[in-house]
């Protein structure tokens, strides 16, 4: 596996949604108020990788929404082909994806919805769904044989 | 004008994400693979608008903001004209030569449901479209109010169930017809005017791309399945979409100028509605014996409209 740390900004996931209560409300939030998105200058960020960015603590990266999850879906390197279709399916931008190979899952954003495994090539799947509470290695040591096609 | 490549999923995968995570859609929403395919087809800063919806309220939830660009929060019906007020002043002061950096291309994109494109924000694209500004407006049609509840909007096709237009003994849920907002769009001259699904990926990137370069106002009107209301699992989203695109119920095609209508996709095998309706829960009422008829009077519809369509493709008018 890839050192997923690398990859992880400082900020991200640390809040849980919600738990904000120090924040002003929206009642003292006038017409016109702004959110910046990042401190400091924003030009360029296209170009920056979650990992180079600095993110306000407005930006919902800083946030986390792991709770919301009843199955998480684990990734098997060995079996992945690097199609990319888990990265441009995901709706929770969750799939880290570096130099056109698959790196892992962001835990901190996925929702546990299962169209990565769904839409995942490759026999057996590289990508599955366990519990939440199964290890990583427990996963990847059950995972299943190749199948044979059926004629 | 800063395109990234969309030669093949592994060139597209290298841009970086500029939608965030942590968004509050429904596991396997459809609405965010939509917003993060149109921000990772270009490089460019954008500024975009959002009428309310599920994608507004469900972005912005205070004190956090998912996107890495401007973003402007507007009322129901005004995204349209937020725009491209946001456009004009751009220009403006473009000409003046007060910006900050007067040579960066900026893009405008508003986004909208199918209840405020269809009904409650109709007359200010209309007029938005009309006054000819130069941005695109992407409509994400999951044929209902998903965000109150999921109600009736007149992009709902006939015979599917909603809150307020519910099957029953003797109802077979909504009894209209849905507004081809393609053809009415393409009907006001925009240079650009299209009908794209996510599960077609490289066609729909392609249509962004070619959005966002028109000069001009586009309109954009992509599928995009509501596990919720449509009554799926999450996990299909991809699926049904697969159904929507192959059985012809939305056809992926674009208008260019009014006239030159090109067909982006085309199933190898074309699978009757039938498969796609038995696929989700709010048209379960339909294989009842009693409204069988409208199963039919749906698929004869559906060819009508397909016919219709690759002879505009032929005739080219």
């Amino acid at each position: 596996m890839q050192d997923l740390k690398l990859l992880a900004n400082d900020k991200r996931g640390k809040t849980e949604l919600g738990s904000r209560r120090d924040l002003v409300g929206w009642h003292e939030v006038t017409q016109g108020s702004i959110l910046p998105s990042f401190d400091g200058d924003a030009i360029g960020i296209a170009l920056k990788k979650a990992e180079e960015r600095v993110y306000s603590n407005f930006n919902s990266y800083t946030a986390t929404v792991a709770s919301w999850r009843v199955q998480k879906p684990v990734f098997n390197i060995d079996v992945c082909i690097d199609c990319q279709n888990c990265w441009v399916w995901c709706p929770d931008s969750s799939i880290l994806s570096r130099d056109k190979q698959m790196m892992g899952i962001d835990y901190d954003h996925c929702k546990g919805c299962q169209v990565c495994s769904e839409v995942c090539p490759t026999n057996p799947k590289s990508l599955l769904m366990f519990n939440e509470y199964v290890q990583l290695e427990d996963a990847l040591a059950s995972w299943p044989e190749k199948k044979k096609k059926e004629k | 004008m800063a395109t990234t490549s969309i030669k093949n999923l592994k060139e597209f995968s290298t841009t970086n994400d500029r939608f965030e995570g942590a968004h509050t859609l429904c596991p396997g929403c459809a609405h965010s693979m939509i917003v993060r395919e149109l921000m990772n087809c270009t490089d460019d800063n954008l500024v975009i608008g959002s009428n309310t919806g599920c994608l507004e309220v469900s972005t912005a939830v205070y004190p956090f903001t998912s996107w890495d660009t401007s973003w402007i929060h507007i009322g129901f019906e005004n995204a349209a004209s937020a725009i491209s007020g946001a456009e004009a002043m751009h220009k403006a002061r473009k000409k003046k030569g007060t910006l900050k950096d007067n040579d960066a291309s900026v893009k405008f994109v508003a986004f909208g449901g199918d209840g405020s494109t269809f009904d409650i924000g109709f007359q200010w694209l209309s007029g938005a479209i009309e006054r000819g500004h130069d941005f695109t407006y992407i409509c994400l049609d999951n044929e209902n109010y998903a965000n109150t509840g999921g109600q009736r909007s007149s992009a709902t096709p006939i015979g599917s169930t909603t809150s307020t237009a519910q099957a029953g003994t003797h109802s077979y849920g909504k009894k209209e017809k849905k507004k081809d907002i393609v053809a009415i769009m393409a009907a006001h001259g925009a240079p650009y005017v299209a009908q794209l699904a996510p599960n077609k990926w490289k066609a729909m990137a392609k249509g962004f791309q070619k959005a966002l370069e028109t000069e001009g106002p586009c309109f954009i009107n992509t599928v995009s399945p509501c596990c919720t209301e449509w009554r799926f699992d999450p996990k299909d989203t991809i699926g049904i979409t697969d159904l929507a695109t192959d059985s012809l119920m939305f056809p992926v095609y674009e208008i260019i100028d009014g006239h030159e209508l090109n067909i982006l996709y085309r199933p190898k095998t074309v699978i009757k509605v039938e498969e796609y309706m038995g696929a989700q829960g709010r048209y379960k009422h339909l294989f009842k014996p009693e409204y069988r008829h409208i199963i039919d009077k749906v698929q004869k519809d559906i060819d009508e409209q397909w016919d219709y369509l690759q002879r505009r493709e032929e005739a080219r008018i």
